[in-house]
């Protein structure tokens, strides 16, 4: 679905991360953990894949999906200074589609319908982040790109929320979910990216990455254990 | 809402021509030029718009093309000004005099001397503090000639003693009444001058302190684009009935102005 | 002599500055935000000397516009067929290029604190630049109120400029300020005063206004 030509990644502060260069592919199905320590390069990573960051060098190729078939949820969810209805509204109306009965559903199974009419900045940020997640799968894309989507939520939405990562996931859409959460990965991924200091090991397989993981994350994930 | 903006823009007289008229601060500001225009009219049908500027900058604007006629009181710019090309001819109209303005107490003892030069002299010698127009107007011209009747224009003791304001007759005796100082100033614009306080006539009647007004049509060789038959229209005016307005024109019962237009 | 100008003369003048100022400020306005917005989302090489010089033209000194602008419109000059010179239009053009840069940058400012929260939800939805544009303005309104509000009161208080490019006369080209400086140099100081309170009516007005929109944009963030 994607390939990676000689990709170089760089950012952070005084651009000190830098990642690659990096030649790999990922297939059409599945959901990949990106993982490593805080500052690796995660974010940085996720972005550049969706396009919202230029590389420093090489390429991201996709093949078979336009620009307009991927959706990020970021980190800290970026609303428009709006009602939550707006917000949720944006990628439609931008296409010049108006909203309709598929979009209510999905807001009521993200538990949104009575925080509609509230402006968003009014939600706290558990629903923000649910509003985000509404607003990026109202357009159906065919890949969801997720930074650390539940990292500063509580354990029930998050729970909410991971429910829906694993029915989208399961009705065919490609996942690439950058998370801190061991055990979140372990639930969710069917393949895990490990990134620190500059270097990328994988994907590898999520069964074959806990089973044994490499030396550069075992200390990580036995600490989080 | 948008009909009233564009009303007040526009603000166009329908029909007749309008002449673009640049008259010095003395001839606005005592009043005189708000009678005249209403006369003419009146009497005419043309619409006069007035920009006040003193003669220096009137005549620079006759020859940039910027108005179509000049009002002014300074013979020797004039004369340049015609022979230059930028005005067709000087008509003289109406003049009146000069006068000294000074604080009560006349503190340089201007008002006993023999002359105007000699009033001069004194505030020289005094080096009593004199507000000068600075601004190339008809009334700084004469204020120089009298200088140097004693000697140079005291351009040395400019800011000392010799303060140049480069304004308007009426705001440079705003500046002397409030800082005690002399000045020069056409009789007119001194008469209707509301702001007097302390201040009084201290010196007249010298022949010297003779002051002749001149209309200068802008030439229409030079810039084809004037309204040179309204300013025509105005001048005969001027030279006709407008004489007698100049004549019946009188602050509390002092006529400030006289014709003397020749045919 | 007149003591004092009679209601209609003051109706006038009070009308003319406004319809000036208020002319001036909404075509500033309409160019200067969609302008400012432009800057605010695009990226550019020069850009940062671009902002630099924009910012640095709010100090334009108002009467070097008046100068600069007689020059032009001068029938001397290159523009003088237009025959534009002595007319509430110059007094428009002066006070609109006073205020544009103004507008805009106050503008700018905002927009782009804007597209920084902004940039990556709107280009991962796709919007195109002019989608952009129109969610940043329509959200930063308040404030682009309040550099609108500023323009005109920058605007309705000039005199240098004015009084070269329009010439005060009356009944046509004279307004609140610059029949302050005329009466002011005819002694009638009450009289200046009288009109001098009504454009600090007005310039209050705008003030107060301001605080109003400041404070709610503060209690209400959308």
């Amino acid at each position: 679905m994607v390939r990676l030509e000689n990709l170089v990644v760089g950012g952070g502060p005084k651009g000190a991360m830098r990642l690659g260069p990096l030649s790999l592919a990922f297939a059409a199905t599945g959901i990949t953990a990106i993982m490593g320590a805080n500052g690796a390069g995660k974010t940085t990573f996720l972005k550049v894949l969706h396009g919202l960051i230029a590389p420093l060098a090489g390429r991201v190729i996709w093949e078979g999906v336009a620009p307009g078939e991927q959706a990020f949820v970021f980190q800290q969810p970026i609303l428009l200074k709006r009602s939550a209805r707006e917000n949720l509204e944006l990628p439609l109306r931008l296409r010049g589609q108006a909203p309709g009965a598929e979009l209510a559903r999905l807001a009521a199974d993200l538990e949104l319908t009575a925080l509609l009419d509230a402006p968003a900045h009014a939600l706290s940020g558990g629903e923000a982040q649910r509003l985000a997640l509404a607003r990026a799968l109202s357009t159906s894309p065919r890949v969801l790109f997720l930074d650390e989507p539940t990292a500063n939520l509580d354990t029930l939405s998050a729970q909410a929320i991971e429910h829906v990562f694993a029915a989208r996931a399961a009705a065919g859409t490609r996942l690439f979910i950058a998370t801190h959460a061991t055990a979140q990965a372990r639930r969710l991924a069917t393949e895990v990216i490990w990134i620190e200091k500059g270097t990328l090991i994988g994907p590898i397989p999520a069964p074959a990455f806990f089973a044994s993981p490499p030396e550069a994350a075992r200390l990580y994930l036995e600490a989080q254990s | 809402m948008k009909a009233v903006l564009v009303w007040w823009l526009l603000a166009m007289p329908a029909g007749a021509e309008t002449l673009r008229l640049a008259l010095s601060t003395s001839v606005e500001n005592s009043g005189l030029a708000g009678v005249l225009i209403a006369s003419y009219e009146a009497a005419t049908g043309d619409e006069v718009r007035a920009i006040i500027a003193g003669s220096g900058r009137g005549l620079a604007l006759g020859a940039a093309g910027d108005v179509d006629a000049v009002i002014s009181h300074a013979p020797e710019l004039e004369s340049a000004a015609v022979a230059s090309g930028s005005f067709s001819h000087r008509a003289a109209f109406m003049f009146n005099d000069f006068v000294l303005i000074g604080p009560e107490d006349d503190p340089a003892g201007i008002s006993g001397a023999a002359s105007a030069a000699e009033a001069f002299a004194r505030l020289r010698a005094a080096q009593a503090r004199f507000l000068s127009r600075g601004d190339e107007s008809g009334t700084h011209e004469a204020e120089k000639r009298l200088w140097l009747a004693s000697g140079a224009v005291p351009r040395s003791a400019s800011g000392r003693w010799y303060l140049e304001t480069g304004t308007g007759m009426g705001a440079t005796l705003n500046t002397a009444v409030a800082l005690g100082g002399y000045t020069i100033s056409d009789r007119a614009t001194w008469a209707s001058f509301a702001n007097k306080r302390g201040h009084r006539i201290v010196f007249e009647g010298d022949p010297a302190l003779f002051n002749q007004y001149a209309f200068l049509p802008v030439s229409g060789e030079k810039h084809p684009f004037v309204a040179s038959a309204a300013a025509a229209r105005f001048e005969a005016w001027l030279l006709g009935d407008g004489q007698s307005v100049i004549e019946a024109f009188e602050i509390a019962g002092v006529r400030l102005f006289t014709p003397n237009a020749r045919d | 002599m007149e003591m004092s100008l009679p209601l209609a003369d003051l109706l006038d003048i009070t009308l003319r500055s406004l319809a000036v100022s208020v002319s001036a400020v909404a075509l500033a306005a309409a160019l200067a935000i969609p302008f400012a917005a432009w800057l605010a989302i695009s990226r550019f090489r020069g850009r940062g000397a671009f902002i630099a010089v924009l910012n640095a033209l709010m100090g334009l000194p108002p009467v070097v516009v008046g100068l600069g602008l007689y020059l032009l419109l001068s029938r001397s000059g290159p523009f003088g067929v237009l025959d534009l010179l002595f007319t509430t239009w110059a007094m428009v053009l002066a006070q609109f290029i006073i205020v544009f840069p103004l507008i805009a940058s106050l503008a700018h400012q905002s927009l782009s604190d804007l597209w920084q929260s902004y940039r990556d939800l709107l280009v991962s939805v796709g919007a195109r630049k002019g989608q952009r544009a129109l969610i940043v303005i329509r959200d930063a309104r308040h404030a682009l109120l309040t550099a609108i509000l500023a323009g005109f009161g920058r605007a309705v208080g000039e005199v240098g400029a004015i009084l070269i490019v329009g010439g005060n006369i009356d009944h046509l080209t004279r307004v609140l300020t610059t029949a302050i400086t005329l009466e002011v140099s005819k002694g009638n100081l009450a009289f200046a005063v009288a009109l001098g309170a009504i454009l600090l009516a007005i310039s209050l007005f705008v003030s107060v206004a301001l605080h109003v929109l400041s404070k709610t944009e503060e209690t209400r963030p959308w």
